[in-house]
């Protein structure tokens, strides 16, 4: 404990009189020279009855329920290796399926430097946002086929942009990390805007408790602005009445503020989470918006002033009970509260408006999620999940087969 | 009590030109930096003799340390492939990157067994760079005690003559007690052995042990009943003299065939703590000799 804290003392002094010798230091892995390559390939069997919809939210992009029976999911390709001496370099590819056609989605690529100093990284590039718990990992990292509802509804799917990020890891014993994103802004729920209206804030403490269990906490804010907005989504697409219309929503200068809080919390009674492992998982998230709304249907318009606030949560559990099996429960829950004062109509009226999107409602959304996956090796995956949603009058049953393999070189995955 | 450690941290940096910060991966390699570095270092080890080095995660806890060390010891040769890239990448820490000499990896100090030459996945968790677990041959500790002083020296100039001092002490004893070792161990010459995991190799290559199956099907993969049954098949013929497994795996299937063979299950500690009577590197070697003959002894 002595030398502990004297050499603690001590980091800074001996960093400056060391001088840096080249030595013969190791094996660095990976391919000679080439980056590692780690291709994940993902399929699933899905059956359910209605399509995702989320009442008093805009859909983003990415937010619908797999086609029903066979589909792909993201097969995704991602390449990474060091640089030099000062950067690593990552990009994932992800292919996917949408409206019929095979899409190339660029999710990340990023630069990080490595090694910079004083506890500070900077990534730069395109890269999921830090915000959050979930928002950070890919997707075949996911404890659950889909993404909590609340990243469905106020993500689309999860929060990438392209800018730059700042890291600066606290000189603790306990971990104490602060990081800020600057980036353009335009992803869902932002949009295109002047420039660079992207900011985001997030701090994260965590330490272990004794040899068999850690826990990390987050806060996090994000704010952007859009000169124009249109959900991407489909959720209105089989609506009932008018399926034929041609209606259309538009958002217009409008401002989003959201906050986020989330906690992680894993036990392995051996302390070896590869036997046996709990994590618990919860996040919570608050976004308030306001625009400008815009809709139109055939020659009838409506203008309202938009205040919208939508929040909502999810709490999980996931039990690693044998080496290769894993079963895990979610509860998730979403809520909006938007308002709307009417500018300017012509043709329709603010009720129905309101019905017609749907934007007015201020019932809750729930969904209980079940699932069991086996995994013969870290590097195989079979999962079987159940969801159940409760919207308003409705309510729908999910299930979802799906296998996840990952290919080729595969890195380590964060906490 | 308190505050005398309190005044001492504060002088410290008074008389103390330099000290180290070292990030250990296993508990062998701390124990191994703190028999050279002595007070001069300050040793955080990440894992314990009861965890699986292959298997730990990225910790929050672990990355904090890793951004206050200046020198990593670990196994290396891709034993921790699944966590130190990540540590070493959040870090923000320049003087322990893969190319900066507050970087050592043990095992690429000395020659490997078992360097595959095709690499596939149906292989089980395989190692490019050969097997990792170099530690129980204390040849190869040997060495490796002579890298790892040297990077000290490199680290830490000022403290030369007293890593030298203490590099010198550790190889003559050493010395001495891998010569006390292979006389108390020449019994086990021959002893054939099963074994849970690849984990072995190099204490059968030094203690001449006849290892004749591993439960795991392949590296990493835990066995089925039916692996199970048709190892029992092929081993009822002959069967071995002993199972051996470390502290930290789990014993199910070893316990089923021992039961089955009517032979004995060996819980080695496979590395410092690994049980009481194992704290220290030579304390880790002569329990492990004594554990193994008195099994064969049986």
């Amino acid at each position: 404990m002595l030398t502990y804290n004297r050499a603690r003392l001590l980091v800074l002094a001996s960093a400056v009189a060391c001088p840096l010798v080249s030595a013969q230091t190791g094996y660095v892995s990976g391919n000679e020279f080439n980056p590692a390559i780690s291709l994940i390939l993902d399929g699933r069997y899905a059956q359910y009855h209605e399509p995702l919809e989320l009442p008093g939210f805009q859909m983003g992009p990415e937010s619908e329920l797999p086609a029903e029976g066979f589909s792909l999911g993201h097969s995704e390709l991602t390449l990474s290796a060091n640089v030099d001496d000062r950067f690593y370099g990552s990009a994932s590819l992800a292919i996917h399926e949408h409206d019929g056609t095979t899409e190339v989605e660029l999710e990340e690529a990023f630069l990080e430097t490595l090694g910079l100093g004083y506890g500070a990284t900077v990534k730069f590039g395109r890269f999921l946002s830090n915000i959050g718990y979930l928002n950070s990992q890919h997707e075949h990292a996911w404890s659950f086929y889909d993404a909590p509802l609340i990243y469905t509804a106020l993500f689309g799917k999860t929060l990438y942009d392209d800018g730059v990020q700042a890291r600066w890891l606290a000189p603790t014993n306990f971990f104490l990390e602060l990081g800020a994103e600057w980036t353009r802004g335009d992803s869902f729920p932002g949009g295109e805007n002047d420039g660079n209206e992207g900011k985001a804030l997030f701090i994260k403490l965590g330490d272990d408790l004794g040899q068999t269990a850690s826990w990390q906490l987050g806060a996090s804010a994000y704010t952007t602005r859009f000169a124009e907005r249109s959900g991407d989504g489909h959720a209105h697409e089989d609506h009932g009445h008018d399926a034929d219309h041609s209606a259309e929503l538009i958002f217009e200068d409008g401002d989003v503020d959201l906050y986020g809080v989330d906690a992680v919390f894993k036990w392995s009674p051996s302390g070896q989470p590869r036997q046996q492992q709990l994590v618990l998982q919860a996040e919570y998230f608050q976004r308030k918006e306001s625009a400008i709304s815009h809709f139109s249907e055939e020659a009838d318009s409506l203008e309202a002033d938009y205040d919208g606030e939508q929040s909502g949560y999810y709490v999980q559990a996931v039990y690693r009970f044998r080496p290769q099996w894993q079963t895990g429960i979610r509860y998730d829950e979403v809520k909006p509260d938007n308002q709307f004062v009417e500018l300017d109509a012509a043709g329709i009226d603010m009720e129905e408006f309101l019905e017609e999107t749907e934007l007015g409602s201020d019932e809750t959304i729930t969904r209980y999620s079940v699932m069991l996956a086996y995994s013969p090796s870290e590097f195989s995956r079979i999962r079987l999940q159940y969801n159940h949603r409760d919207w308003g009058e409705n309510r729908d049953d999910l299930w979802v087969l799906q296998y996840t393999m990952s290919l080729g070189s595969h890195g380590a995955h964060s906490y | 009590m308190k505050i005398t450690v309190f005044l001492i941290t504060l002088l410290a940096p008074l008389w103390c030109q330099a000290d180290l910060e070292v990030f250990a991966c296993e508990p062998e390699w701390a124990e191994l930096t703190r028999q050279l570095g002595g007070e001069r270092v300050a040793v955080f080890t990440a894992t314990t003799a009861l965890q699986d080095p292959h298997h730990v995660e990225a910790r929050p806890s672990l990355i904090a340390r890793m951004r206050n060390a200046d020198l990593v010891v670990c196994t290396g040769a891709d034993l921790e492939v699944g966590w130190l890239p990540l540590l070493l990448r959040r870090s923000g820490n320049p003087k322990v990157q893969a190319s900066k000499p507050g970087y050592f990896e043990a095992a690429m100090m000395v020659d490997r067994l078992a360097v595959p030459t095709t690499l596939d996945r149906s292989q089980g968790d395989v190692h490019a760079a050969g097997n990792p677990h170099v530690h129980l041959d204390p040849q190869r500790m040997l060495t490796i005690a002579n890298a790892l002083s040297e990077r000290l020296i490199t680290l830490d100039a000022p403290g030369k003559s007293q890593y030298q001092t203490r590099h010198a002490a550790f190889k003559q004893q050493w010395q001495s007690l891998i010569s006390q070792w292979e006389t108390t161990a020449k019994p086990l010459q021959g002893t054939r052995i099963v074994v849970q995991h690849e984990n072995w190799l190099y204490l059968n290559q030094w203690l001449n042990l006849n290892q004749v199956a591993t439960i795991e099907p392949k590296p990493g993969i835990p066995p089925s009943a039916s692996d199970q049954k048709r190892l029992l098949h092929s081993l009822s013929q002959q069967p071995p003299e002993l199972i051996v497994l470390s502290a930290y795996q789990n014993d199910k299937a070893a316990r089923w065939l021992a039961d089955k063979l009517n032979i004995p299950v060996v819980i080695l500690p496979f590395t410092v703590g690994g049980d009481q009577h194992s704290s220290t590197l030579p304390a880790l070697f002569d329990r492990t000799l004594a554990l193994l003959l008195q099994a064969k002894a049986r």
